[in-house]
Formats: structure tokens, sequence, C-alpha cells
């Protein structure tokens, strides 16, 4: 469950940037490769801002699939499943999107 | 920093109400007066202060692996082994990640080595904070490598750099041959996948080729080695390697699945 470690990593790096303001929304970017469940985040998010600026805020998920180019014949693709294979076989594949955990914006009051 | 909304006036943040006119220019969307654009890596902290740990070692002359697996695959087993046959050529020093007691530390102090334990308590992983702490205590020699032995837990140490320069998962027979594709985020960024307990091999179910083809399917890169700490089987081949690693990788970042 390091969900709840990565959620109180969001609630410390808003605070940090915006010690003053309320916050009522935060919008995060959780990967399809980033390994943490956006539904664990959900989850975590009203216990971890309690008490903090965050707290009563709304948590917006993006989720973008992980987007990757084969090293061998150039191809892009998106993968699905575990396997980041090309349709030609080979698994030297460079992921171009979907391994990364973002806070992309905060709406404040 | 601008002090009205505490960006970095790089241009990264979005506000329309205010105007700085300090030459630092943002986009203005219509009907959404409030959003600040922070596009931000959630473990930028952490990946900072593994960086200062790199940069510690790398001014010690020292080196540091992560070792991770479940729970019972011989993490502390091997670590015991590794020690006596290498004998103080690398010295060998250990952070001991468990949520609670000492146990592993007093078995791997038992073996000669310099060790620290951690206590993560609800924790499920190690955090370059942690290790940043335990290197302090640990005071590593010039040429050592540390070995972290993280929480036995193949889902959450995966996220989070330590400061290594080499990530050994390890798998034993008895666990099952789907643990790859079960948890393949652990196994895609392995540098090395060590088979653990082979000789085991005869009573259980392991198909040991399948096992390592779906390794190389997850990770192209990733070496695999099997070993039995009980009757020192591949032990040679591992400590070899672990030598190798650690001369190869002082000074060097750690790469990340799917980059570059």
């Amino acid at each position: 469950m390091h969900e709840l470690a990565i959620t109180e990593g969001v609630v410390a790096a808003v605070t940090e940037r915006l010690p003053e303001a309320k916050v009522t929304l935060v919008r995060l970017e959780i990967g399809a490769l980033s390994g943490v469940v956006a539904d664990s985040v959900r989850f975590c998010f009203d216990l971890v801002t309690e008490g903090t600026n965050l707290e009563g805020a709304s948590l917006e998920i993006v989720e973008p699939a992980a987007s990757c180019r084969c090293r061998s014949c150039g191809a892009e693709f998106v993968a699905e499943g575990p396997f980041l294979l090309c349709t030609c076989g080979s698994a030297d594949v460079a992921v171009e999107s979907g391994a990364d955990l973002r806070i992309l914006s905060v709406k404040v009051a | 920093m601008c002090a009205t909304c505490g960006c970095a006036g790089d241009g990264a943040v979005v506000h329309a109400h205010h105007d700085h006119g300090d030459g630092h220019s943002h986009v203005i969307p219509p009907g959404d007066s409030r959003t600040i654009i922070l596009q931000q890596k959630v473990l930028a902290k952490n990946d900072e202060l593994a960086e200062r740990n790199r940069s510690f070692l790398t001014n010690r002359g020292a080196v540091m692996v992560n070792l991770m697996s479940s729970p019972g695959a011989g993490k502390t087993t091997l670590l015991e082994s590794s020690a006596k046959l290498l004998a103080g050529t690398p010295q060998v020093s250990v952070i001991e990640g468990d949520q609670e007691t000492a146990l592993d530390a007093d078995r791997i102090k038992a073996a000669g080595c310099a060790v620290v334990q951690v206590n993560t308590g609800v924790g499920c992983h190690l955090d370059a904070e942690m290790v940043a702490a335990a290197l302090g205590e640990l005071d590593p020699e010039p040429g050592c490598v540390v070995v972290v032995e993280n929480v036995g837990n193949l889902v959450c140490p995966a996220l989070f750099d330590l400061g290594e320069s080499a990530r050994i998962v390890l798998g034993s027979v008895t666990e099952g041959g789907d643990k790859p594709l079960k948890y393949p985020h652990m196994f895609r960024q392995a540098d090395l996948v060590l088979v653990t307990k082979v000789d085991l091999l005869p009573y259980v179910d392991f198909d040991l080729e399948r096992y390592g083809a779906d390794v190389r399917r997850l990770n192209g890169r990733a070496e695999l080695l099997t070993v039995s700490a009980r009757t020192g089987d591949g032990l040679a081949a591992w400590c070899e390697w672990l030598t190798r690693a650690a001369a190869a990788g002082r000074g060097r970042p750690l790469s990340r699945p799917g980059q570059g």
C-alpha cells in the first residue's frame, strides 16, 4: 500500500509550493505504468488531507495509457498487459508516456 | 519565486488573478481564474534524496545495491552465505529493512558484516530518506558494497529509488514461477533476477526455462542467475556478479525502465 506514502507526498509537495493557499482541487496524472493504483490514492486522499490546507479538496486523476516506441523497428504502439512487446517481436521498447506520476495542477480558493 | 502564488517564475504557472509585471508571463485560460499548474513529479523529493545518497557513496568510493523480493525468498540467508564466501573482498555492509524486529540485523552481524536495521513500522518499503539516515549511521568504508535488504514485498519497493546502482530481484523456486507475470513492475526494473533455493527444484513444480523466458519478455536487459545458499550451488557466480556490479556501479546513475 505505497499509495498512502504517495498521497502523503502529493500533499507535502502542494503545501510546500503553496503554503498559504486553500486548495479546492488537485489534478494528478497516474500513468498506466507508474506502479500506482488510482483507486487507492482516491481511498487515501481524504484521510491524508485532513488538517492540511488541502482538506475538503476534490481529486481528479487522469490515467494515460502506456505509449511505447520500438527501438528495433521504430513502430509506435500502446502497450496492453504486462509485456512491453512490439508486434515485430522485439522487447527493446522505450516508454514514451504512461510511466509518470505527476501533480498536474491545483485550484485554489 | 513568485510571492503571490509560489511559482518558480519559470512560466510553469497559470495565474489570471493577478499580474506580476515582473516579466514572467503566463497563459491565462478564460473562466479558470484560480488554477495553478504545478507539473511536478510526486516522487521528486525522494528522487532528489536518492541522488544525494548516490553522491555520498561516490564520494566515499562505495556503492549500493538494492535487494528486493517477497518475504521468505532467502535474502538474509543469501547475504550470510555471500559474506562468508567474499570474506571481506569486497567488504559488504548491510542496511536491513523490516517492519519490526532486529532479527535479520543480528544474523547479518553474526556473519561479520556492519549492519544498520531500519524498522519501517507500518511502512511497506524503504525510501531514500530512511536510507540516507541509515547510511549516515553505517558510515561505509571506501571500496565497500552497501547491500540494502528491502522490506519483503514485490510491489511497493519498486517505486522508490534509494540511490542504488543496481537492483536485484530474488525469486525462490518455492514461491512458484508465476511471480514475474504477477508483479511485472518489480521485474521490469531488475538488473539481475536471482532464482534462489534451486536445491529444492526436484520437489516443486517450477519451470526454470519458462521463468527465464517470462523475465526476458518483461525486461530484455536483466541477467538471470540461479543459487542455493544451502548447498552453495551458484554462490560463486552470484558473488562474482556482485563484485563486478559494484566495480562498474560506482557513480553510475540508476537507469529506469523504458527510459532513453
